[in-house]
C-alpha cells in the first residue's frame, strides 16, 4: 500500500487505462501540456503523447460533444471539465446527445464516455464555479453519476467508469485532491451501484456521499466522544446507479437518519433518498429523516462565510440530537 | 447587386450545368447510375407524400419535418460515401436515412410509433438512426449534431482510417454557438469534417435576411478559420456530387476540413403545423417558382431523357414502384404494433439492457 493523494490516485486510474485499452483518450482544457488545472492529468502527456492526451480550446460544448461523437465510433474519451460548474455550457450535449441518444435510437447506439472533474463549493470562487450538479445530471435517465469521497475509491470507481459502456458523469472535488489515503499497488475495481459502510454505529444512520462523508465521519466521531451516539455513515459512492440495498440496510438497523448532502435541499441527491426511505422503509423509522444539505442559497463568495454554507459537523450532530 | 441576390444566385445557366456534368465523377456514372440516382430521389419525395399523407390522417403524433425539395443534396452526397464516410443530420432527416439504405419500412412505422420502427417508436420523424450504415442521426436540437460530426471525423483520424464525416445542418443551425466552437476545432486539430449548410432559406419561419448577417453566403464564415467553403446549387445532383466530391477527396487525403452550402428550397412548412400558406412568412409565387423552374427532380428528369438516359415510361415505372413502396410502408407500419409501456426500461443504459453484472448492481430507475 502506498500513501498517495486523491489526485495521484485519479491519475494512477487513467495512466492504466491507457495502457491497458488503446482507445482510451483524454480530452480537456489544459489536460496535457499544462498537466491539467489541477494536475489530476500531470505527466500523462509527456508520456503518451499527443494523441492519448488532448488539449483543446475552452469550447465546452464542442469538446463534450467531441467526445460523445468520438464514443460513438468506439473511442472511450474521458473528457475533463475543469470545474463541473462548466456543464452547463455543455448541458446539451451531455443531457440530450450523451444522454438520450441510446434510447432515442432504440438501443442501436452507446456513449461510453466518462465526464470528470470537480464538482464542489467551499473554495470562494463565487456561485458560478461551484456547482453541485450530481442531481442536475441524475435526474437524467440515461446518464449514470459517480462521487468518491476518498483516493481509494476514486482510483477503482474511475476505472469501473472508463470501462463502462455508457455515459458516465464522475464527479470529483478541489477539496478533496490533497487527501491522502492508502492505495494497494495492484489493480482493483470498484463497481458503480455499491455504497460502503465508512463506520459502523447502530444508533443513527449518516448517509453522504463525495466530501460530504468526510463531514459525516468527523461528526460520527465527534457524536461517539461526547454524546454517546453511535452513528453508522453509509458512503453512497453512485447516485445513479444507487445502492438501495445497502441504505435500507442502515434504516433497518439505527431507525434514525440524518442525510448529508452538499448540494442543494430543493430537488436534491437527499431528497430523493428521503423519498426512497419513505417508500420502502416508512415502518422502520423511529423519526423523521433530516438532511443537512448546503444552504439554499447562490454559493456566497465571502471567505469567512462560505464554509458555513456548506455542510458542517455542527449542522450534522444538531439534526442528529433532534432525533436522537 | 443586394445581399439576398448575392446569395440566392440565378437558376445554373447551361453551360455550369454542363460543366459539372462532366465533372470526373459525374462522367464516370452509367445511365443505370444516373437512373439510380433519379430513383433514389423519387423513393424520398414518395415517401415524404404518403408520410404527410398519414399525417394528416392522425396516425402521427409530434413534429413532420419535410425535405420535399432538397432530395438532390441527401441523394447526391450520399451516392459518394465509401466504407468509411459517415454522415449525420438535423431533425429533417428522412431523406438521408433512405439514401443510405434504411428502408421505407422501418421509417414509416417510426412515424407511426410503432415497435416496428427504426428506433422502436422511441425517436420518431427526428431521430433516424443506422449505425450500422455509418448513419447516426437525426438530431432534434438545432446544430446539436454539429459537435458530434466533429467526434466522428475526430474517431475516424483517431483509427487511421481514411474517411470523412458529412454533417448537415440547416442555414438556421449556423447562428448557434456550437457550430462555430466545431468550425474552431475542426480546423485546429485538422479533422476530416464536412460540414454541408443545407439553406434552405427560412429557418422556421424567419427568413435568412432576418437571422443571419452575411457578407456573401453563410459559408464564407468558414473563412474566419482558415477553412476552405464553397457555395453551390443544391438543386443539381450533378453539381451536389461534384462539389462534395471534391471536400471527401480532401478529407480522404488531406484530413481537412470543408464547409459547404447548398442552396435549396423546401416546399412544405418547417413542420407540419407551419405559417406557410395561409399570408405567412413567404409568397406563394416563390414556392411555385421553386417548384417549377428548379425543381431538383423535375431538372435531372428531363436531363436523363434530353442524354437519352431515361426514357417517359421508365420514369412512369419507376415513379409507380416508389409510390407502391411508399404506400406498403404505411400499411406495415398501420399493421404494426405499438412499443409496450415497459419498453421504456429497455434501451436506456447499454449494460442494464444487457444485464451485465454492472447492470445488475445497484438501482438504475426511480419508479415507486
Amino acid at each position: 500500500m502506498a500513501l498517495i493523494e486523491y489526485r495521484e490516485a485519479l491519475n494512477q486510474a487513467l495512466s492504466e487505462e491507457i495502457e491497458r485499452d488503446p482507445n482510451v483518450v483524454l480530452i480537456g482544457e489544459e489536460v496535457a501540456q499544462y498537466n491539467g488545472a489541477y494536475k489530476v492529468t500531470r505527466g500523462l502527456w509527456k508520456k503518451y503523447g499527443d494523441r492519448r492526451v488532448v488539449d483543446t480550446p475552452i469550447s465546452e460544448a464542442a469538446f463534450v460533444g467531441m467526445g460523445i461523437g468520438a464514443s460513438m465510433m468506439g473511442l472511450r474519451p474521458v473528457i475533463e471539465l475543469m470545474f463541473w460548474s462548466f456543464a452547463t455550457v455543455a448541458y446539451d450535449q451531455i443531457v440530450n446527445n450523451a444522454g438520450q441518444i441510446r434510447f432515442m435510437s432504440g438501443g442501436l447506439i452507446n456513449c461510453p464516455i466518462v465526464i470528470r472533474g470537480p464538482a464542489n463549493g467551499g473554495t470562494n470562487v463565487g456561485a458560478t464555479h461551484s456547482h453541485t450538479p450530481e442531481n442536475w445530471m441524475a435526474a437524467i435517465p440515461g446518464l449514470k453519476v459517480v462521487s468518491p469521497s476518498n483516493g481509494y475509491d476514486a482510483k477503482g470507481l474511475l476505472k469501473t467508469a472508463i470501462r463502462d459502456n455508457d455515459p458516465v458523469m464522475f464527479m470529483e472535488n478541489t477539496l478533496l485532491y490533497g487527501e491522502k489515503c492508502e492505495v494497494p499497488q495492484e489493480e482493483y475495481l470498484i463497481p458503480l451501484g455499491k455504497a460502503d459502510f465508512k463506520r459502523r454505529g447502530k444508533d443513527v444512520s449518516l448517509i453522504a456521499h463525495g466530501r460530504s462523508v468526510l463531514i459525516a465521519r468527523k461528526a460520527a466521531e465527534l457524536l461517539a466522544a461526547e454524546h454517546d451516539i453511535d452513528a453508522e455513515v453509509l458512503d453512497l459512492r453512485s447516485i445513479r446507479p444507487l445502492d438501495e440495498e445497502a441504505i435500507l440496510e442502515t434504516v433497518s438497523k439505527t431507525h434514525r437518519v440524518v442525510l448529508v448532502d452538499e448540494s442543494k435541499p430543493f430537488c436534491g441527491v437527499s431528497a430523493q433518498i428521503s423519498t426512497l426511505i419513505m417508500e420502502k422503509a416508512f415502518d422502520e423509522l423511529d423519526a423523521p429523516v433530516r438532511r443537512v444539505c448546503s444552504l439554499d442559497a447562490p454559493a456566497i463568495y465571502s471567505p469567512g462565510v462560505e464554509h458555513l454554507q456548506l455542510p458542517t459537523p455542527d449542522r450534522v450532530i444538531q439534526k442528529v440530537r433532534e432525533i436522537c | 447587386m443586394t445581399k439576398t441576390e448575392a446569395i440566392r444566385p440565378k437558376p445554373a445557366a447551361k453551360k455550369r450545368a454542363d460543366n459539372h456534368a462532366m465533372a470526373p465523377i459525374n462522367a464516370r456514372l452509367t445511365p443505370e447510375d444516373k437512373v439510380e440516382l433519379l430513383r433514389q430521389m423519387l423513393r424520398m419525395r414518395r415517401f415524404e407524400q404518403a408520410s404527410l399523407k398519414f399525417y394528416n390522417a392522425g396516425k402521427m403524433g409530434g413534429f413532420l419535418h419535410v425535405y420535399i425539395g432538397q432530395e438532390a443534396i441527401a441523394a447526391g452526397t450520399v451516392s459518394l460515401l465509401g466504407e468509411h464516410d459517415h454522415i449525420i443530420t438535423a431533425y429533417r432527416d428522412h431523406a438521408h436515412a433512405l439514401a443510405v439504405g434504411m428502408s421505407m419500412n422501418e421509417c414509416m412505422a417510426e412515424l407511426f410509433g410503432k415497435a416496428t420502427g427504426c428506433s422502436k417508436g422511441k425517436g420518431g420523424s427526428m431521430h433516424f438512426f443506422a449505425p450500422d450504415k455509418n448513419y447516426w442521426g437525426g438530431h432534434g436540437i438545432v446544430a446539436g449534431q454539429t459537435p458530434l460530426g466533429l467526434g466522428l471525423a475526430f474517431g475516424i483520424k483517431y483509427k487511421g482510417l481514411k474517411g470523412a464525416a458529412l454533417c448537415f445542418l440547416g442555414d438556421g443551425a449556423v447562428n448557434q454557438g456550437c457550430f462555430s466552437e466545431s468550425l474552431n476545432m475542426a480546423a485546429l486539430f485538422n479533422l476530416p469534417v464536412i460540414y454541408i449548410i443545407e439553406n434552405n432559406r427560412y429557418s422556421m419561419g424567419t427568413s435568412l435576411e432576418r437571422s443571419s448577417a452575411v457578407d456573401r453566403c453563410l459559408a464564407q464564415r468558414a473563412e474566419a478559420y482558415g477553412i476552405d467553403w464553397a457555395l453551390a446549387s443544391g438543386e443539381d445532383i450533378y453539381e451536389v456530387r461534384a462539389v462534395t466530391q471534391k471536400a471527401i477527396e480532401r478529407a480522404h487525403h488531406e484530413s481537412k476540413p470543408m464547409v459547404i452550402e447548398f442552396d435549396t428550397y423546401r416546399y412544405y412548412g418547417h413542420s407540419v403545423a407551419d405559417a406557410n400558406h395561409k399570408g405567412g412568412y413567404r409568397k406563394e409565387e416563390e414556392i411555385e417558382h421553386y417548384k417549377n423552374e428548379l425543381d431538383p427532380i423535375r431538372t435531372f428528369k428531363a436531363r436523363l431523357i434530353a442524354e437519352k438516359s431515361l426514357t417517359e415510361e421508365l420514369y412512369e415505372a419507376i415513379d409507380a414502384e416508389a409510390k407502391a413502396e411508399a404506400a406498403a410502408s404505411a400499411r406495415f407500419a398501420d399493421e404494426s404494433p405499438f412499443p409496450t409501456v415497459e419498453s421504456v426500461f429497455e434501451d436506456v443504459y447499454f449494460e442494464v439492457d444487457r444485464q451485465t453484472e454492472a447492470g445488475r448492481t445497484g438501482r438504475f430507475f426511480f419508479n415507486d
